[in-house]
């Protein structure tokens, strides 16, 4: 099952992968960042690798596995 | 598990100032992606502007030059010719290539220079507030704009990339835009295309790439991207434009 990989301190919260993401896999986190920033995080279901939310995030905090 | 995308490697692996969900933070990864690509890390010369890209050669992980604001083509320009084995780009925000640098650029241009051009539209100056830019919509409020943009007074959308393509000088011209995955491709086949035409000797290529600036269209970077797809694209439609 391809998975994906979210660089929480990277991430600003932008929620562009939550917005493009045809499998619902990602949802903004209950924590914060060590900025204060609200990341998001990936849950770990039914991903097709289709990196729609790697290729949209503006800061290359995700990272996909096939 | 292989690993079937992650930061290219020439975009440094370090965090960026953009604001969240800023279209600069996409741009700088194609160019990194391109230049890995087409193997041309020790070849390329980036000229980066100013505007909330000022520091790009911070981002990029080959070599970078800084031009005076709207002056980078005279300097890609000068690189060029000193060494045309090198493949020089600029990267402009709307400010720099079509308000304080439009002289230096339509010149650039029609002296048929062969460099590459990535040209940041994203209707604002975003690094000095939110001021009214040359491609502004109208109606669009800005900080210099409040009520809007009004033709009277501060005149059309500035359609530089038609405007340039009139230039027998000029061999390439696409306009396209990151606000979605599919957009995000299409934009990098673009960026390639106008670094293989430089590789190829063909002369001046610029890419239009419509970019979101959520802090100063006063958005959340969602609905940025929504703006950018159906207002701006009225505007500024998609595609290759020579
Ligand atoms: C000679 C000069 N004039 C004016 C400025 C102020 N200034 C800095 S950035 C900028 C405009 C930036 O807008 P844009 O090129 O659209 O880039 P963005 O910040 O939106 O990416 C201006 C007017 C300057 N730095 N130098
Ligand atoms: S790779 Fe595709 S399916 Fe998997 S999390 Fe990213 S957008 Fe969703
Ligand atoms: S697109 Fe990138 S920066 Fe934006 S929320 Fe997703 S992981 Fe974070
Ligand atoms: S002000 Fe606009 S263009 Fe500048 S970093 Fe923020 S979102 Fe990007």
């Amino acid at each position: 099952m391809p998975k994906i990989t979210i660089d929480k301190e990277r991430c600003k919260g932008c929620q562009l992968c939550i917005l493009y993401c045809p499998k619902g896999q990602i949802r903004p986190d209950k924590n914060l960042n060590k900025k204060g920033i609200q990341p998001v995080v990936f849950l770990g279901g039914d991903c097709s690798g289709c990196k729609f939310c790697a290729i949209i995030c503006p800061d290359a905090a995700i990272e996909v596995y096939k | 598990m292989d690993k079937i995308f992650g930061r290219p490697k020439s975009l440094r692996d370090i965090p960026t100032h953009y604001c969240s969900g800023c279209g600069h933070g996409i741009a700088h990864r194609l160019i990194s992606e391109v230049v890995d690509e087409l193997d041309i890390r020790e070849r390329i010369i980036g000229v980066a502007p100013i505007g909330c890209a000022v520091i790009a050669y911070d981002y990029w992980d080959f070599d970078c030059c800084e031009a005076a604001h709207g002056r980078a083509l005279a300097v890609a320009t000068g690189i060029k010719r000193v060494r045309p084995e090198a493949i020089v780009f600029t990267y402009q925000g709307d400010g720099d290539l079509v308000a304080i640098g439009c002289a230096e650029t339509i010149h650039a241009a029609n002296r048929g220079e062969n460099l590459t051009t990535v040209f940041i539209n994203n209707a604002v100056y975003g690094m000095t507030g939110g001021q009214m830019a040359p491609t502004t919509l109208l109606n669009q409020k800005t900080a210099t704009t409040p009520f809007g943009r009004d033709a009277k007074s501060a005149g059309y959308p500035l359609k530089i990339s038609e405007l340039l393509a009139q230039l027998s000088g000029v061999y390439y011209v696409e306009r396209v835009s990151t606000d979605s995955p599919v957009k995000v491709l299409a934009a990098k086949r673009a960026i390639k295309q106008a670094f293989i035409n430089q590789i190829e000797g063909k002369g001046f290529s610029l890419v239009e790439i419509l970019s979101a600036c959520p802090t100063y269209l006063g958005m959340k970077p969602t609905a940025a991207v929504k703006w950018v797809r159906e207002e701006m694209t009225k505007e500024f439609p998609l595609g290759k434009i020579k």
